[in-house]
């Protein structure tokens, strides 16, 4: 048993864990092309809901500030890229690929400079005052979500908004009968290649040591003379635009958007969060991984289940490992 | 709680206000002589006693949950699916009330000594999962809980409007100063005296050695844990005490209301409202929870007209209409909630009666 472990935790431990269930899932569906299509959408959505989770979680990492407002980032950038890429309709149509691309990037950079600015005005002006204050902290990110909600609400109307997509990213792929829609893969490449950035940002660079050093001990670094609270106000802007890139993206995958977004996202990237242990960039791929597989797995086996299935696997992770599947070093 | 010794004018203020608060909701039937007036007096004894027992967790010990309105749902649901199934009667309300006090309780617990150990942050996130799990599942198991429509019922016979508590020499329903006794009115006093006693049942309990503990907790949990309590098995207490509060009174409310949807008994939204109570009011002062209540329930009732005009006037200038829409005065509210945070933390209550012992 504990040469099994031993084996286990050299070939990456609980990043298995994925595996195990795509294995399972495997086994369970029967069918392989289902299985993939299951699966793609899977990690996708994981993908997804990892960019919104990051700042989130690398936010409470570093400064063990937990913004309750950080959705209001999700649903400001869903709404943004909408109403650019509604603006660029022309260009979204057009059979040209460069049109579509140019266009698919100026909505999401528009949705993350609309993050960076925001974040910055969020932690300077919202969360400065109450640091060190978890109940105040709560109660003024929780005040900060509804004022957003609202204006979200005064500025495009409590209906639904249909969301405009490229026309390249548009359709699916077929192998054999293996069906992959192209905006998933798109989503997915994506999110990877902002997973390999953060990645080679923290593991590489000087930023991302001070921000490890940081998230560890935070006085020692600052008795060190390094200014935390300034690489504090880079990583608030740095994930809220993150957050607002997740939420663009994920108009994108449903088409048809709400301001009641926000709020179902944020349960979701709680989840996650907790799932993967707060304040750990793997944790949190991990654990929204695991989220993306579980609800397209369930929602597929067992419809009725699938509200409850988040709700589930966090519990089980929680009972197993109470702070989280890979927490940060604290 | 130093009150009882000097009693200083800002607590002295706070008192009367509350109970001349009281006095209004005991004659309000009578004193605001139309239905809607008579609907707001009665939410309001409901959200008193909900901030009330809200006030025991966030105020008293210091633990943010999101699942309050959970344990609302609970009891309003209790209620509301036994009096449609059993049909109208005490035994029925009884009964629902009973069974959604149970599940509150088992809930309460379950989550309680699941996530009580860990931080504040984690059990505000863990509570938020969890009530969100319930309105979910309020609003797909529709044939259990009638689903976004909720369940319309009727309520024990004499609840009815037609009922008539007293009759005059015509046989008609008897007025007194000119309200009709009917059963209505035996509605409205039933909510306000179960509100009552609950509320009570609160004061009461801060104001015990229990009351004390769970304040030391709030201010030093190490301290309370070195001192020999058991902060754990005490979180978990008055996590169970405020959900079986909050259970109840969402029973009461199911039978006031004669209906139960995902609208008035679980959305996240009168979480929010109950957030607000608690903070503009004053947290953990428990007279604050009827401020807050009072205030916010009227700025729900009434606030959107005044905003409406506001809206009408400023017609034709530019997106400021928008913003003065009736929908929108929780825009207001929030603006003016993180501003209470930032300079008044202890709220309305907590504000003023510290006002009157420094002078």
């Amino acid at each position: 048993m504990n040469q099994l472990s031993q084996t286990l935790e050299r070939f990456g431990g609980v990043y298995l864990l994925p595996v195990f269930v795509a294995l399972v899932a495997f086994v369970l569906i029967g069918a392989p092309s289902s299985w993939v299509t299951l699966t793609v959408a899977g990690l996708a959505m994981g993908m997804m809901i990892f960019l919104m989770a990051s700042g989130l979680s690398l936010i409470f990492g570093l400064m063990d500030v937990l913004n309750f407002g950080h959705s209001a980032f999700i649903s400001f950038g869903a709404f943004i890229s909408a109403s650019a890429l509604a603006y660029m309709s022309g260009w979204l149509g057009s059979a040209h690929i460069g049109l579509n691309l140019l266009a698919i990037f100026l909505a999401f950079s528009a949705a993350l400079a609309f993050g960076l600015v925001a974040g910055w005005f969020f932690e300077v002006v919202i969360i400065k005052p109450v640091y060190h204050d978890h109940l105040r902290q709560i109660l003024i990110t929780m005040g900060a979500l509804i004022v957003s909600e609202q204006i979200i609400l005064a500025v495009w109307g409590g209906s639904p908004i249909t969301v405009q997509r490229p026309a390249f990213l548009e359709g699916s792929w077929l192998f054999g009968n293996v069906t992959v829609e192209i905006y998933r893969a798109f989503a997915f490449v994506l999110g990877l290649a902002v997973y390999i950035a953060l990645f080679l940002v923290l593991k590489r660079t000087r930023i991302g040591l001070l921000i490890r050093a940081g998230v560890e001990n935070r006085e020692m670094v600052e008795a060190l003379g390094f200014r935390i609270d300034r690489l504090f106000v880079g990583v608030f802007m740095v994930g809220s635009a993150l957050a607002a890139l997740g939420g663009a993206m994920w108009a994108g995958y449903e088409t048809l958007i709400t301001p009641a977004l926000g709020g179902e996202m944020m349960i979701v990237v709680f989840i996650v969060v907790i799932i993967g242990g707060l304040g750990s960039v793997e944790g949190t791929l991990l654990g929204a991984i695991m989220v993306g597989l579980m609800a397209n797995y369930i929602g597929f086996l067992a419809p009725k289940l699938a509200l409850a299935s988040n709700m589930l696997l966090m519990m089980a992770i929680l009972l197993w490992r109470p702070s989280g599947l890979k927490p940060a070093v604290k | 709680m130093t009150q009882t010794t000097k009693s200083p004018k800002g607590a002295l203020f706070i008192k009367g206000l509350v109970l001349t608060i009281g006095a209004l909701l005991l004659f309000a039937p009578f004193l605001f002589q139309d239905t809607r007036s008579l609907e707001v007096a009665a939410r309001i004894c409901i959200f008193i006693v909900l901030v009330a027992s809200y006030d025991l967790l966030i105020g008293y010990t210091g633990i943010v949950s999101f699942a309050h309105i959970m344990f609302f749902g609970f009891g309003a649901y209790g209620a509301a699916i036994a009096l449609k199934e059993m049909g109208p009667g005490w035994d029925a309300v009884l009964l629902g009330a009973a069974g959604g006090l149970v599940v509150s309780i088992v809930v309460a617990i379950a989550v309680g000594l699941l996530s009580l150990r860990v931080k504040a942050i984690f059990f505000a996130m863990i509570t938020l999962a969890t009530a969100s799990v319930a309105l979910v599942l309020a609003s797909q198991l529709s044939g259990f809980t009638g689903g976004e429509d909720g369940i319309t019922y009727k309520a024990p016979d004499l609840f009815k409007t037609a009922n008539k508590l007293m009759v005059d020499a015509d046989g008609k329903v008897a007025r007194l100063f000119g309200v009709k006794l009917n059963g209505k009115l035996a509605a409205y006093y039933f909510v306000f005296s179960t509100c009552l006693v609950l509320f009570i049942l609160c004061l009461r309990m801060v104001a015990s050695p229990l009351g004390t503990v769970l304040k030391a907790i709030r201010e030093n949990e190490a301290r309370a844990e070195a001192i020999g309590y058991r902060v754990v098995a005490y979180r978990t207490f008055v996590f169970c005490i405020a959900a079986v509060t909050a259970s109840l009174a969402g029973s009461i409310y199911a039978v006031w209301l004669k209906y139960t949807g995902p609208d008035t008994a679980l959305s996240f939204s009168i979480m929010i409202d109950i957030l607000l109570m608690v903070v503009i009011g004053g947290m953990g002062t428990m007279y604050g929870a009827v401020i807050g209540a009072v205030l916010l329930v009227i700025a729900q009732y009434y606030l959107r007209d005044l905003m409406g005009v506001a809206s009408e006037a400023l017609h034709g200038v530019p997106f400021l209409p928008e913003l003065f829409e009736p929908d929108r005065w929780l825009l207001w509210l929030g603006i003016i909630f993180i501003l209470l945070v930032y300079f008044f933390p202890k709220g309305i209550a907590g504000t003023l009666w510290d006002k009157g012992a420094r002078s």
